[in-house]
């Protein structure tokens, strides 16, 4: 069994599915965002593979870099909207944060 | 204090399998270089078995992220997953993004997980505060994606090349700093909005009156 892009595919299939649900069941913010980084690490999986057995060229890598770039900022920003629900409701519930629906 | 003795443990035992994944990447890339196609069973050859390790090391991480109760072990299930990606980016000859994985991810995202969890959580409560929510439909959903995700991934016929490997990052290197020169620019101002807003919205509040 040589690993052929549909291998990496499936990886990648396996790694978006768990995060999807650690995104969906979870209530500690920080636990979501964790998810999402595994979503966002299958995505690149995917680019990175297409890159290499389809498309060829460095696109693909060139923008897998960037998604990681942006991840980075993604997860240093939610952290600190965490951190600051966590000093305004002493929890990080994601259902706590709700002063403004009332 | 038993709690500050398991993170102490569980620290040392991370840094440990760091290390012991460095040193068999670094053990088996000659051998990955000069005999790839060396056959270990049958038609299983040495690069086979380690694309099989790191899939399981990124599959294996990312379940325990989805499925354990304790919101410490689920950063590491992270740590190992994001590790198993790294060494697939190697295997895909893209090996500036594997470095650039370990630098930023496990670096940088998952350090600033672990002291966001260190920070919002006592470590004694960590179990009763990772409760899940909707357990049923979440699984439900996510199992049809991952068997629609499967279906493409094997049923399409794929057209693909015959490719040469090799290294990537000068090609990657002079694509930044010409093609995609501005999108990089970009980039570097998203950075330093991010800085500045992070620090704004973490900063405890100072009353100026």
């Amino acid at each position: 069994m040589v690993p052929t892009l549909s291998h990496f595919l499936a990886v990648a299939a396996l790694l978006f599915a768990a995060g999807l649900f650690t995104v969906l069941t979870r209530r500690n913010a920080v636990a979501i965002l964790m998810g999402v980084e595994l979503m966002l690490n299958a995505a690149n999986l995917n680019l990175v593979a297409f890159n290499r057995y389809v498309v060829g060229g460095m696109a693909g890598q060139t923008f897998a870099l960037f998604v990681v770039v942006l991840a980075a900022a993604e997860a240093a920003v939610g952290l600190a909207i965490v951190l600051s629900i966590f000093h305004t409701f002493k929890t990080i519930d994601v259902r706590a944060a709700d002063l403004m629906r009332e | 204090m038993r709690p500050v003795n398991k993170l102490i443990a569980w620290t040392l035992g991370s840094a440990a399998v760091v290390a012991a994944v460095a040193l068999l990447s670094a053990r088996l890339s000659p051998a990955l270089a000069a005999g790839s196609s060396r056959q270990l069973a049958g038609p299983f050859t040495l690069a086979d078995g380690v694309f099989y390790f790191l899939a399981v090391l990124a599959v294996g991480g990312a379940g325990g992220v989805a499925f354990s109760r304790n919101i410490l072990y689920s950063a590491l299930g992270l740590l190992a997953s994001l590790l198993g990606v790294s060494g697939l980016y190697v295997f895909l000859s893209a090996d500036f993004l594997a470095v650039a994985q370990v630098m930023i991810y496990i670096g940088g995202v998952l350090v600033l997980i672990l002291f966001a969890v260190m920070l919002t959580n006592r470590i004694g409560e960590v179990n009763v505060s990772n409760a899940s929510l909707g357990w049923a439909s979440g699984a439900i959903l996510s199992a049809v994606l991952l068997a629609l995700l499967l279906l493409v991934a094997f049923e399409v016929p794929w057209v693909t090349r015959a490719v040469a490997s090799g290294p990537t990052t000068a090609p990657l290197g002079h694509g930044l700093l010409q093609q995609w020169l501005l999108p990089f620019e970009l980039a570097s101002l998203i950075l330093l909005a991010t800085l500045i807003g992070a620090i704004v919205i973490a900063r405890k509040e100072i009353r100026a009156e």
